[in-house]
């Protein structure tokens, strides 16, 4: 079968069989793309279980920079006998099967290309410890990929060089078994085959990282020194990545001993319950967590806004309600999060796109949860949170201090200052706050999660509670000039219409949205980056005669706290939901709205209008 | 009810400790309690205490949970920083604040309902952590505010004040306490101040998890025939295994009693703990004779009091964490942020 060549624009999928050392070997296959210059997009789908069952990498490469995910395969590596025929019949017409064929398999499709690489034989003739077998096997297919997509095998070297460089023992070893992998295809096969990568120059000096890493960075930026967490998937890994760079970043040189302290608490309870602790006793403090640690959460969340103390609440989502699918991706705790606790409750939520927004808001987080003493939740989800992607460099402003927000000094209370605890002196919603044991006869108060006046005394009178609960909304309005403002990016020309979205949908937008304009369908994009909504959203929905409103979740749940919080005609806004636990991909958008729109209806404003 | 500030007048002669401070100072607003109630005893006994003791008040944080109990920081300590956190969850906090800056001396108070009812898990887990705190229960059996419901530490037969008997199984705190690695451990009883003080000072100079179970009746809901919660019912069944003179490393020790009778222990700080044992073959530093013991006079019908058991060398959590002598909310900028160089670093690690 001949096939039109196709350079850096391609999708591979590994199916291989949890905990068989995959992981390693395909990010390195990963890694090896983007050091050719190619932009690629790995993302993991593992179902919720550690060992023996399938899991699958399936890495985007998009010369055009596309780093959202795309439906179809175009190679499929198929590692794993469980999911063969799942795997076969996924892969588009015209694509390639590799496979381990030391049992050779009868020709599944008349479409495809099968390519097979007798791997077990080739490892049981080479190694005869079976550890070995295992994980070499893996380097041999990259070394086989390598060959067959004819991507450097010097850039693997350097990379498996770099990555064993604590180990230096198994460089060797690794090196040979890549080769080994390589020249077997390069006499086996006609190598290239028509998918390849071509060296280019669009990656720049982006970095690849996950969320959940760059979220804990952000963390050590930003000051923290206290994390409570109880583990659940998929934020176990930012707790822990947060431990790894304390290690590293937070040792006192001259003792060894950590500048900051995390604790595994025993549920989700006691972590928020240990953070608000700590926010109350001067420290910076997070959890992280998902869905159900939320839901666990809620009641100590309206204590803390309640009785105003700080705290970061990182919820890296997944599918609820629920256990629901807990490794799978969504948007659906925003809700959950925008109103947690009992009573009147709202707090401020930052939706970062990408591995370089969850190191800035991250960090960010801190300065405003002390800023405005109250808990700030940091939205990642899945996607992001747990997988690699290619973002913009960390950067970090060195005059930058922490913003450590109306604290109220021992020499101000002595030299005889006013203290209210619950005073709004400035008017913005904010009053002073104390930490304990800043001065012997002033400044102490008691907190409680029971109504009281300015002064902090405990008062059931109707007027006092009324009084704080305004100064609360006042307070959440100075927040709206804190948080990051939305992302504008208007079509080329004037449209009628608009598209809101956030998080993680950012990738797949941006491609849904040139798609959509090669077919004449305008859009003006508005990226909403946190809650409370900037009053630029609401301009942007009144400037726009349909708004669509993209998210990850069934409810629509962006689009039901703008609707409450901005008072917004619920027909003007239209919903584009995606939410069977998949990464929402730009087909799946620009179908939606491209089918709402229609090209006919589409006629730029100016046009419109004599 | 409503906050109640106490009058500031001091008799002129009104004594002072050692840091020039009177008991008045360490007291709080009026208490909103009923008559009588043994947590009043307790917020006295916690006043004296840290008078005795000399310690600044503002140095201590407060916590608590919900209930009747959970209320009395208010009625002691008013220059000190209270918590009156969520219920049940009084101890996540205060692992929280502990983390946050160790210096501080941490008192969390709690009742039954609160500890051993919705916050088992929190008291075991704070205690089996070993958070620097001195933890008192109130320990009444019965829910107050709500009017007269058993706790779980409410023994079974026991009958309520309505009439109904109570046929769940009771949790003995103290027990718990032992095998979850608490490092101090007391009970003791609203109504034998002369056992208590002692007990609140040696609990709160201990530099590790502090329990103590302090059997305190309620007037309004539990202190009927039936009850075995009562001020009559305590007073007929406590069995003191020792006396406890707390002292300080400051002060001198005066021999006054027989040998034999008196153990003498030695805290870490320096602190002294002068034991006057009543129960003979008692050893406090036994902790699975001490569960024995404990087991055995319960079986019997004896409520055991004194101090159960302590470990004068003990670890607590920032040991553990290996964290740093600066409170951690005391860390200056350019020790908590690596700067742009490093990110630099960081980000070349990435490509």
């Amino acid at each position: 079968m001949t096939q039109a060549v196709r350079i850096n624009d391609f999708i591979v999928r590994f199916a291989n069989i949890n905990g068989s050392g995959s992981a390693s070997a395909n990010t390195l296959f990963a890694r090896a793309i983007l050091r050719m210059g190619v932009p690629a997009t790995p993302r993991n789908i593992f179902p919720s279980n550690i060992q023996g069952l399938p899991t699958w990498y399936e890495v985007r490469i998009s010369e055009s920079g596309h780093l959202g995910a795309r439906a179809g395969t175009d190679l499929m590596v198929a590692m794993n006998p469980q999911t063969w025929d799942h795997d076969v019949a996924s892969l588009t017409p015209g694509g390639y099967l590799f496979y381990d064929s030391t049992r050779p398999a009868r020709k599944p499709r008349d479409d495809i290309t099968v390519l097979g690489m007798p791997l077990t034989a080739i490892c049981n003739d080479v190694y005869s410890d079976s550890r070995q077998r295992q994980i070499f096997k893996n380097v041999i297919y990259v070394g086989g990929l390598a060959a067959l997509l004819d991507i450097e095998p010097e850039v693997l070297e350097s990379l498996i060089s770099e990555q064993f460089k604590a180990k230096e023992k198994l460089i060797a070893p690794n090196l040979a078994a890549m080769r080994l992998g390589y020249d077997h295809a390069r006499k086996n096969f006609d190598c290239p085959i028509a998918l390849r990568v071509r060296r280019a120059d669009r990656v720049g000096d982006r970095i690849f990282i996950d969320g959940n890493s760059a979220a804990a960075l952000g963390a050590v930026y930003g000051g923290a020194t206290v994390c409570a967490w109880y583990p659940i998937t998929p934020s176990t890994s930012l707790a822990e990545a947060f431990a790894r760079y304390t290690k590293n970043l937070r040792k006192e040189p001259e003792t060894g001993r950590l500048r900051a302290a995390i604790v595994q608490a025993e549920d989700e309870l006691a972590s928020i319950g240990m953070v608000i602790g700590a926010g109350w006793n001067g420290a910076r403090a997070f959890t992280a967590t998902s869905g159900p640690g939320i839901s666990l959460m809620q009641e100590f969340l309206g204590l803390a806004y309640f009785a105003e103390i700080p705290a970061v609440v990182f919820d890296v989502q997944r599918a609820g309600p629920s256990t629901g699918m807990p490794t799978r991706t969504q948007q659906c705790d925003v809700m959950a999060c925008a109103y947690a606790s009992h009573g009147d409750t709202k707090h401020v939520l930052l939706f970062p796109e990408d591995p370089y927004e969850c190191f800035v808001f991250g960090a960010q987080a801190f300065d405003l949860a002390e800023r405005l003493q109250t808990p700030v939740f940091v939205l990642l989800d899945l996607d992001i949170g747990m997988n690699e992607r290619l973002s913009a460099p960390f950067s970090w402003d060195d005059a930058r201090k922490m913003d450590r927000g109306k604290v109220m000094t021992a020499a101000e209370l002595e030299a005889g200052r006013d203290f209210g605890r619950y005073l709004d002196v400035d008017g913005d919603g904010i009053p002073y706050r104390t930490l304990p044991g800043t001065h012997p006869s002033k400044g102490a108060y008691f907190t409680r999660g029971t109504s009281r006046d300015e002064y902090a005394r405990y008062t059931e009178d109707g007027d006092a509670y009324r009084r704080n609960m305004e100064r609360l909304a006042r307070k959440f309005t100075t927040a709206k000039t804190l948080v990051p403002r939305p992302m504008r990016r208007d079509a080329a020309q004037p449209t009628r219409f608009g598209a809101i979205y956030y998080g993680s949908t950012s990738p797949a937008m941006n491609e849904a949205a040139e798609m959509l304009a090669a077919e004449g369908v305008l859009l003006d994009l508005l990226r909403i980056r946190a809650f409370p909504f900037h009053d630029e959203v609401m301009d942007f929905v009144a400037e726009h005669e349909k708004v669509f409103v993209v998210e990850q979740n069934r409810d629509a749940q962006l689009r039901s706290l703008l609707i409450i919080e901005g008072d917004i005609d619920p027909a003007r806004l239209v919903r584009v939901l995606h939410y069977d636990g998949t990464p929402i991909t730009a087909e799946f958008i620009a179908g939606e709205i491209g089918g709402t729109v229609g090209t006919a209806n589409v006629v730029p404003l100016r046009k419109a209008r004599p | 009810m409503s906050f109640l500030p106490k009058p500031k007048l001091h008799h002129p002669e009104l004594a002072t400790n050692d840091i020039g401070f009177t008991r008045r100072d360490y007291e709080g607003a009026i208490s909103t309690l009923c008559a009588g109630c043994g947590h009043d005893s307790i917020s006295a006994a916690i006043i004296r205490a840290c008078y005795e003791l000399s310690l600044p008040p503002h140095r201590i944080a407060k916590l608590s949970g919900i209930g009747c109990s959970s209320k009395t920081p208010t009625y002691f300590l008013g220059a000190a920083h209270g918590f009156n956190s969520v219920h049940g969850r009084m101890p996540s906090v205060a692992t929280g604040a502990y983390l946050a800056n160790r210096e501080l001396i941490y008192l969390g108070v709690s009742g039954d309902g609160d500890s051993a009812s919705i916050g088992l898990g929190q008291f075991a887990h704070a205690l089996r952590r070993g958070i620097n705190m001195t933890y008192i229960v109130e320990n009444n059996g019965v829910y107050g505010l709500t009017k007269g419901q058993f706790s779980a530490t409410s023994d079974r037969g026991s009958t309520s004040k309505k009439g109904a008997t109570n046929t769940d199984a009771a949790i003995d705190l103290v027990g718990l306490a032992l095998q979850l690695g608490a490092t101090f451990v007391a009970r003791s009883f609203s109504g034998d101040k002369a056992q208590l003080v002692p007990l609140i000072k040696a609990a709160l100079q201990h530099p590790g998890a502090a329990f103590i179970d302090c059997i305190s009746p309620c007037v309004q809901f539990n202190n009927h025939v039936g009850s075995t919660k009562s001020f009559d019912y305590i007073r007929e069944h406590n069995e003191a295994v020792n006396r406890l003179d707390y002292i300080t490393g400051r002060s001198e020790i005066t021999a006054d009693y027989a040998p034999g009778e008196i153990e003498v222990v030695v805290q870490h700080d320096g602190g002294v703990l002068r034991l006057r044992k009543l129960a003979t073959d008692y050893d406090p530093h036994d902790r699975t004779s001490a569960l024995r013991y404990l087991q055995e006079r319960t079986v019997a019908g004896e409520i055991v009091t004194g101090l159960l058991y302590v470990d004068p060398e003990p670890e607590n959590l920032h040991q553990r964490l290996n964290t740093v002598a600066t409170p951690l909310n005391a860390l200056e900028d350019r020790l908590l942020c690596p700067g742009s160089a490093m990110l630099e670093t960081l980000n070349a690690a990435l490509r």
